[in-house]
């Protein structure tokens, strides 16, 4: 995959959708305005940090946890977070022996509310391919070891539900509020490929 | 459709390459490819499915190494040709004509609201769910030509049933010009040794969702 802004293929894609985006324009059909406020919404407004209040309010209010389990569309619209890609949402929770992994092996189906939009590699062949089949060889390449016989549930996002993954809360982390807990909320943690930080 | 997009289980790809601090966007036009893509889509003249069918009809040498956007961008264009809002002559610089629904155009001051609020697939009204919570079920073994939401790694295998959901958006049907037709939408979960034969990890479960007529009792 190209990462080069000056790569050949980017600069023909520039152009490419400047010509389409201009046509519209003249044909009345898109405002550019309308682009330009979807990409500072996800930009600036969604991302990780909402899936992170999630997590960490699951931690500290174990009624919310409760909610979540039970309706995590519902509960995740508590903390005002809906939308797009996020109408029907299932929180998964991480225990001793259990660890939950999320991916979309037939396209790129992610939680948009409380993640953002999805990094390349969630997106990319290798990780939608593998994850299913050997997810520990995948984590491995995050850097996370589980023991063999912590049992790895996948969950392969094929229709409108999206997942969240909520990590297990790291040992010593008693005494912090919300606020310090969510700072060690990963967006990895969120999609499994991760841990929550251990402070 | 067994097509480039069905990628569950696949080998050959080599490993996960995750990007140290990476940015939202890799250039600018990525960016725009996903504002000019949501608001084309409230154009209302294609459904999320036909969307999705559309990306994975491009040929698999373009699908596998066209970077993301660039394959969104490839089905859009297709998908404003087919249905008649744009012609390959016009993006290539002929005088364009008007569009045919500029009523329907997302002004900048609806987007919040629009993202805000999204598009629920459930629907009421469906017959009562054939299947129960705990029942075991196969994969059927379908091999449609059209869009279907059932990965191929998990056809013809058992699996047991963890949760309803309830009636949601058939994509088959409402990818094809052919109507919502919600039917009854369920967690499937498949034992690894049940997808991945004897080798596979014995502490692995995998789980997809999967509507009604995709399963059959086993």
């Amino acid at each position: 995959m190209p990462h080069d802004h000056h790569d050949p293929d980017y600069d023909e894609m520039t152009a490419r959708t400047r010509a389409l985006e201009t046509l519209l324009v003249e044909k009345g059909l898109i405002d550019p305005a309308a682009v330009d406020a979807i990409i500072e919404t996800y930009s600036e407004k969604v991302g990780p940090k909402n899936g992170a209040a999630v997590v960490a309010r699951a931690w500290t209010d174990p009624a919310f946890a409760g909610r979540l389990r039970e309706n995590a569309t519902a509960a995740i619209a508590e903390l005002g977070f809906t939308g797009r890609q996020g109408e029907h949402m299932q929180a998964v929770f991480n225990e001793p022996g259990l660890h939950n992994m999320v991916v979309c092996t037939l396209c790129s189906c992610y939680p948009w509310p409380v993640l953002g939009l999805p990094p390349t590699w969630y997106k990319s062949p290798p990780y939608r391919a593998r994850v299913v089949r050997e997810p520990r060889a995948v984590l491995a390449e995050f850097g996370v070891a589980l023991p063999a016989e912590t049992e790895v549930r996948v969950w392969d996002s094929t229709a409108e539900l999206r997942y969240l993954v909520i990590p297990e809360r790291p040992a010593g982390t008693e005494g912090l509020d919300a606020e310090a807990l969510a700072a060690l909320v990963t967006r990895d943690a969120m999609i499994g490929t991760g841990l929550a930080v251990t402070p | 459709m067994n097509g480039p997009q069905d990628l569950g289980g696949r080998m050959g790809f080599g490993p996960v390459a995750p990007e140290a601090d990476e940015p939202l966007f890799h250039a600018e036009w990525e960016a725009r490819v996903l504002g000019i893509t949501l608001c084309c889509g409230a154009l209302g003249h294609w459904t999320l499915d036909e969307s999705r069918h559309a990306r994975e009809s491009l040929p698999w040498t373009d699908y596998l190494s066209f970077s993301y956007y660039r394959i969104w961008l490839t089905a859009l264009i297709a998908l404003l040709e087919r249905h008649g809002e744009i012609t390959a002559e016009e993006l290539a610089g002929a005088a364009p004509r008007p569009g045919l629904r500029p009523e329907r155009r997302l002004p900048a001051e609806r987007v919040p609201q629009v993202l805000a609020s999204g598009g629920p697939t459930d629907r009421e009204g469906a017959a009562e769910p054939r299947f129960d919570i705990g029942a075991q079920v196969r994969a059927r073994n379908l091999q449609p030509p059209g869009h279907i939401r059932m990965p191929g790694y998990v056809r013809g295998c058992v699996g047991r049933v963890e949760a309803r959901h309830g009636a949601h958006v058939f994509p088959d049907t409402n990818a094809h010009g052919g109507g919502e037709q919600p039917q009854h939408l369920y967690t499937v979960v498949f034992e690894g040794r049940a997808l991945w034969g004897p080798d596979g990890d014995p502490a692995l479960t995998v789980s997809a969702d999967l509507w009604e007529s995709y399963l059959e009792p086993a």
